[in-house]
């Protein structure tokens, strides 16, 4: 699972160098350049990537943490 | 004079935010500096996306855009919209969980303690200190500019008033606005604290979004639809190649992916992160966050490109206006003035520094040395606040007596991201690895210091040889103003955190549609020119472009992120880790760990 997440998102980081769209002008719908689309569809997999790792590898031992002393720790002088 | 009136209600909304929130004080430090770590989750994404937003993803990335086109979305905005939740994810939550445990209110209480070493702790205090005070300043110029130039007074035929110097007069000077905005921010920040200052940029991040949306639609529905101009933008070879990424280079758009690590390094971003209530807070934060820049982001890019379309031949500087011109050629005054007094009112806001600063000041340096054990918790609130406003009229003097100097704090500013950026391995190694110690942590801060200071003096020495772009309209360039910064020259900052750009209307800007005397018909400035060796003598080591140095044409973030890291790799492994007691408290056996969360279950 850990590295299987790992996986995930070093290819979501890899994915943001589209560089098959370097020169595309393509207009998608007729007024959408096509490098927009597909990062702000790569937006949208980014949440997505997120809304994962939030599922899958949240850091649950976290929630139970509890004060263990008072704040703002002085030197010992 | 609506614009004023617009801005200077907007200032009087936040003040009483922020004297609002004082009443909701409860004279406690973590009160007064993490709102009791008590924030709601809709104030904590809303504040944090807010905190770092500023008006550059309004104006210069329209304006970065108009220049270079619809590639500076990936370049800076989806690569921040992956970095940067992901490091809330992995370093925001942790840091979260042990200010809760261990009362931590700063990273530089948790360095101290984890590597034992108070000398660690204090060099990065002054490091990440002298990073951070630039923004303040630029904060105070960018009001007192901008104040001074939606007040300007003009006759009846609209045509500003000349004074005997043949200069524009107007309302408010800029030294009235600076002091204006000065106190306006130090009011809320003295009085609401962390509180006030998540509330006020909740507030502000709701108005933009709000606003921005309503605005992109009806410029749209103004210009018939955005079929005609993307169809005569392609048509047209100047600007056919905005409708691509042929204008960013490979390195550089590689490179840039490092930037954002810079996010949760800023003291005021991972103070911010303290000040969740409940760790479930970060959940729909970093799975909204990517959708928020989204949100701001492709519209300010893409209006950026329309406007190539619109109001071709603006020189560099003029480009940063195009979304002003835009709202003002397209969208009713009303609304068109509540967006730009969120836009301006952003490039004035400078109050989450000012806090960090305080906190880290008061936690870092007055408790730490005894103060709070002497004269109580109350001194130290009322310690925090007198630094508040210490550093208001620091930032407002030296605004005053380096009001042409603005460059040098630009420069800083770009400088810092690649700094905050490569003091993201101490931080994960802190946090991650056990092994760690703080001979690496040493080893690594005194490294991005060193190249903090050798990227500005390589920038300094190549000055003579940068190569120079066509400039449509020197005289207007050189009025630039305090708050030069220009699209395009932005490298080192990521979606929402770069240093805010000029205001509208500083550049002399001429009036819509109309190119700048001398500038090229049919579109935007042409590609920038090749990059020059800095030193012949070692190839393409150093190179350098219009505003920049790069290293074999990667931006010196990268060096500076991957050198970080090694070092401090390399000197943990040949110096002694802190003590096993130390290790046990932020690495819990897992038998221990087990403990608290059978007992949890039962």
């Amino acid at each position: 699972m850990k590295w299987g997440l790992a996986a995930l998102v070093a290819g979501v980081i890899l994915l943001h160098q589209d560089f098959w769209n370097w020169t595309n002008k393509t207009l998608v719908m007729g007024f959408l350049p096509i490098g927009l689309v597909y990062h702000a569809g790569y937006a949208v997999l980014a949440s997505l990537t997120m809304a994962i790792l939030v599922r899958l590898a949240w850091p649950h031992e976290l929630e139970q943490v509890q004060p263990e002393r008072p704040v703002g720790s002085e030197a010992e002088l | 004079m609506i614009p004023a009136l617009i801005v200077f209600a907007y200032l009087g909304i936040v003040l009483y935010i922020g004297i609002f929130a004082f009443r909701r004080s409860k004279g406690s430090t973590e009160d007064f500096f993490l709102a009791n770590r008590a924030l709601s989750p809709a104030v904590f994404l809303l504040s944090l996306f807010g905190t770092n937003m500023t008006a550059f993803a309004i104006l210069g990335s329209s304006g970065m855009a108009y220049a270079r086109g619809i590639g500076v979305f990936g370049l800076m905005a989806s690569s921040s919209g992956i970095v940067i939740p992901l490091t809330i994810f992995f370093i925001g939550t942790r840091l979260w969980a042990l200010g809760k445990r261990f009362g931590h209110m700063t990273q530089v209480q948790f360095l101290r303690d984890r590597w034992e070493c108070s000398g660690i702790g204090t060099f990065l205090f002054a490091l990440t200190a002298a990073m951070l005070v630039p923004y303040i300043i630029i904060g105070v110029m960018g009001g007192g500019q901008t104040l001074e130039t939606i007040s300007v007074i003009t006759g009846p035929d609209g045509s500003p008033v000349l004074g005997p110097d043949g200069k524009p007069q107007h309302w408010v000077s800029y030294e009235v606005g600076g002091a204006i905005v000065a106190i306006v921010v130090m009011s809320y920040v003295f009085f609401g604290g962390m509180r006030g200052t998540a509330w006020v940029n909740t507030f502000q991040t709701i108005l933009f979004l709000t606003f921005g949306t309503i605005a992109f639609v009806l410029i749209a529905r103004s210009l018939g639809g955005f079929d005609k101009i993307m169809a005569e933008l392609a048509a047209n070879p100047r600007t056919a190649p905005l409708l691509s990424r042929e204008r960013i280079p490979a390195q550089e758009f590689f490179s840039y992916m490092f930037i954002p690590l810079s996010s949760i390094m800023f003291p005021h971003i991972s103070i911010m992160c303290l000040t969740a209530e409940r760790i479930g807070h970060f959940r729909k934060t970093v799975i909204l966050y990517p959708l928020c820049i989204a949100a701001i982001w492709i519209p300010s890019v893409y209006l950026g490109v329309v406007a190539a379309g619109r109001y071709p031949g603006l020189g560099p500087g003029e480009a940063d206006d195009v979304i002003i011109r835009l709202l003002t050629d397209h969208v009713p005054v009303v609304l068109s003035g509540i967006l730009g007094a969120g836009i301006m009112a952003c490039v004035m806001a400078s109050d989450s520094q000012i806090l960090a600063l305080s906190t880290m000041f008061t936690e870092d340096v007055f408790a730490y040395y005894g103060g709070r054990r002497r004269f109580g918790e109350r001194a130290q609130v009322w310690t925090g606040r007198a630094f508040v406003v210490a550093i208001a009229i620091t930032a407002y003097l030296i605004a005053l007596e380096l009001k042409d100097q603005a460059s040098i704090f630009e420069l800083a500013i770009r400088f810092a991201f690649s700094g905050f950026a490569a003091l993201a391995p101490i931080m994960l190694a802190a946090l991650f690895w056990k092994r760690s110690t703080k001979w690496g942590a040493l080893a690594a801060s005194a490294w991005v210091a060193a190249c903090v200071i050798a990227t500005w003096w390589l920038t300094a020495y190549s000055d003579p040889i940068a190569p120079r772009p066509p400039r449509p309209r020197p005289a207007a360039s050189a009025q630039a103003g305090p708050r030069g910064s220009q699209a395009g020259d932005m490298h080192g900052a990521p979606a929402g955190l770069q240093p805010s750009p000029a205001p509208p209307g500083t550049r002399s800007a001429p009036r819509a549609g109309t190119p700048s005397p001398g500038a090229r018909p049919g579109g935007p400035p042409p590609a920038a020119p090749q990059p020059v060796r800095v030193f012949p003598q070692l190839g393409d080591l150093f190179l350098r472009g219009p505003t920049n140095v790069t290293v074999y044409g990667y931006l010196p973030v990268m060096p500076m992120v991957l050198g970080s890291a090694l070092l401090m790799i390399v000197v943990s492994l040949l110096t002694r880790p802190p003590s096993r007691e130390t290790l046990d408290r932020y690495f819990p056996p897992r038998e221990a760990a087990r403990v608290p969360e059978a007992a949890s279950a039962a």
